[in-house]
């Protein structure tokens, strides 16, 4: 029970406890809301690269693309595990509004609204077309007209608050779209006469897929037109086939299997005409198809983790300089408990019930202002933008609305048994000299 | 000396002990080969100038150091065959420490000092299920050393005779069979000293055996004998 009683009131009493406390608590408090911010926003971003992409990618980056799509969708879309096929047209082109002589590249995506939103999840990111995906290249102000689905950024402008101003509908507005269209050689279509193969699309809708490239450079056309503009020659190509699978299959399983149907195709084909296109196409998941997008922001959380490990190694500097100035000072303690008969163990496991005692303390204060920081991290940020015009994160930079804050169960868990861990391992050898005191160098005035 | 005492009656027995320190790069011999035998209910001063030994004498005889050559036996016990376990159960039961500035915790109350040997030697559940027993026994020897209204005081708010009689109602409360002062006067005035000396005194009436260091000659004639340490040996011994 003294082991309890003792450093309790070492606690309550000793000022310096009070300063590990704190440094326990600053440490969670900090650690608790980057992990929480940084967590929420890379598993946002990697939700939104999941959304974009589908859970399967089978496609080629070369721009010609790859011939006997249709069969292979054909042999996908007997597969009971597929839920969505959608083939994809990929190509560069330049956009100039038609009221400007502005020209921008852009990424063409030639797609069908409709299977391309039953493989990915491009519909959400509708604006005007929410809920009547198939009609999304249908301009509002008139049907007839081709039309076209803009990156958001493209089209409208951000304010400072990351808010886009949209009209009811959208505005009748018309862009030329210019690409150079390549043989299934990879050669350009027409050398030597009129290479550059040009279109007029009318603005019908735009995606806001929240991952900044796409929205700022992504054009969505109809499938076949993006075909006619972006390649030529008799065999029908597509660049990439995006898929969704069932939602009983996990992402390993449904890709394997997927690999496993694309070599049985690729054998079928074996001496067709454009068999050769098949080589370069490959099959991966979504994580590894976007892995470009997402890898960067891994590994900035791998150096945060880092940069904690360094917290945690102050946070158990901090621990054992205030154990070694608390033990100390406490060294007539020692030898008046090991006076009455408390073994050297006895005083290990009382001192280490202190740093217990100093982390759990630490710990739970941290925990507690930072779980409420991070409820009014958002509130905070527009009362500072509001007062100073100051933003944590440019929304006119970054595609972000809100700042996560999600504090989730397990990042707790594990930040409070880590700060009680560097508690303990800080107070270890501190704890273990005091246990090893000889009473008698401790109690004695005068040595003889 | 030793063989002519009643063999029967002696608790505490203390052969050839010697004891050196390091100093620097000299080996300093503190005592040199010491003789003790100390009958149930003595009351017994050992009496040496300052750096005679003395202290350390009292520290090996309670188990707080050990000797570099020699026997401790209590009762026909050799103290240097206990295990770790064996000395703090001896530690914490059967003797009970005065010293000269009294350590007692500053974190605890008067009361809690007290009765704090009694918890240190048991479980958290032992401690649960006597802790009644206990804080009584502790109010008990509170209420017998005069500080029955300083109980939940801390020691810093009590005067110098308050903290030892403090002291030594903890030294008292697991009932030691051996109680060991160490100038348990050295720190009070005289007034305050002897009262604290009658309360010894008091004890050894009732059967405590007591074993008392001190550097000055008529505190020590208060004991039932006298030992006198000089250059690391008992000089020689006298009874009152």
């Amino acid at each position: 029970m003294y082991k309890i009683i003792i450093p309790t009131r070492y606690l309550l009493k000793r000022r310096i406890t009070y300063f590990a406390v704190m440094a326990v608590a600053l440490c969670i408090f900090i650690v608790l809301v980057v992990m929480t911010v940084m967590t929420g926003l890379v598993s946002e971003f990697k939700q939104k690269n999941h959304r974009f992409a589908g859970d399967c990618v089978v496609g080629t980056k070369s721009l010609v693309g790859f011939a006997y799509y249709e069969d292979f969708i054909e042999m996908l879309e007997r597969a009971d595990f597929i839920k969505g096929v959608s083939p994809v047209i990929k190509s560069h082109a330049l956009i100039r509004r038609r009221d400007s002589e502005r020209y921008t590249r852009v990424e063409i995506m030639g797609i069908d609204p409709a299977m391309h939103s039953l493989a990915t999840g491009f519909a959400e990111t509708l604006y005007y077309h929410k809920d009547d995906v198939s009609n999304a290249f249908r301009p509002a102000y008139d049907p007839n007209l081709p039309g076209c689905i803009l990156g958001i950024d493209l089209e409208l402008q951000r304010d400072a608050q990351s808010e886009y101003t949209y009209q009811a509908s959208p505005a009748r507005v018309g862009y030329s779209i210019s690409c150079l269209p390549l043989t299934a050689k990879g050669a350009l279509a027409q050398a030597g006469t009129d290479m550059i193969d040009t279109k007029t699309f009318y603005y019908s809708d735009n995606t806001h897929s929240g991952l900044p490239r796409v929205d700022i450079s992504a054009v969505y056309l109809p499938f076949e037109q993006a075909q006619q503009l972006c390649m030529a020659g008799a065999e029908k190509r597509a660049n990439a086939i995006h898929i969704r699978f069932q939602p009983n299959v996990t992402l390993e399983e449904g890709c394997s299997k997927v690999a496993a149907i694309w070599q049985n195709f690729r054998q079928e084909k074996t001496g067709a005409d454009l068999a050769y296109l098949l080589d370069n196409v490959t099959v991966q998941s979504w994580r590894s198809y976007r892995r470009e997008s997402i890898a960067p922001m891994e590994q900035e959380q791998t150096v945060m983790s880092v940069m904690f490990g360094f917290v945690a190694i102050t946070t158990v500097f901090v621990v054992q300089v205030v154990f070694y100035m608390i033990i100390n000072h406490k060294r007539k303690d020692i030898g008046i408990l090991k006076s009455i008969g408390v073994s050297d163990f006895d005083v290990l496991e009382l001192f280490s019930g202190f740093a217990l005692l100093v982390g759990v303390l630490g710990s739970g204060i941290g925990l507690f202002t930072g779980w409420v920081f991070l409820v009014k991290i958002n509130r905070i940020e527009d009362w500072l933008f509001e007062r100073f015009g100051f933003q944590l994160w440019d929304r006119t930079i970054y595609a972000i609305g809100e700042i996560p804050n999600r504090v989730e169960l397990k990042v707790v868990v594990a930040i409070f048994l880590s700060a009680i861990a560097a508690c303990l391992v800080g107070a270890l050898l501190p704890s273990w000299k005091a246990a090893r005191q000889r009473p008698v160098e401790t109690l004695q005035v005068n040595p003889l | 000396m030793i063989d002519s005492m009643s063999k029967d009656n002696v608790i505490l027995k203390a052969e050839g002990i010697h004891k050196s320190y390091r100093m620097g790069a000299t080996q300093v011999k503190v005592l040199k080969g010491v003789d003790l035998a100390v009958k149930k209910g003595e009351f017994v001063a050992i009496v040496g100038a300052s750096g005679s030994g003395k202290s350390t004498l009292l520290h090996i005889l309670g188990a707080l150091d050990k000797p570099n050559k020699g026997v401790v036996t209590f009762e026909k016990r050799d103290l240097s065959r206990f295990s770790g376990g064996e000395l703090n159960r001896f530690r914490n039961k059967t003797v009970g420490f005065v010293f000269q500035f009294y350590h007692l915790l500053d974190e605890l109350s008067v009361l809690e000092n007290v009765y704090l040997p009694a918890m240190t030697g048991r479980s958290m559940l032992g401690w649960l299920a006597c802790r009644k027993w206990a804080k009584n026994r502790a109010r008990e020897l509170l209420a017998q050393l005069g500080l029955a209204e300083r109980a939940k005081h801390k020691p810093y708010q009590l005067s110098g005779g308050e903290r030892q009689r403090a002291a030594i109602g903890r030294a008292l409360m697991n009932e030691p069979q051996l109680l060991l002062a160490d100038e348990p006067t050295g720190n009070l005035d005289s007034a305050t000293g002897n009262g604290i000396l009658e309360v010894l005194e008091k004890l050894n009436r009732a059967g405590q055996t007591v074993v008392m260091v001190t550097h000055d000659e008529r505190i020590a004639q208060r004991a039932g004998r006298i030992v006198t340490l000089v250059d690391g040996k008992i000089e020689h011994k006298h009874t009152r």
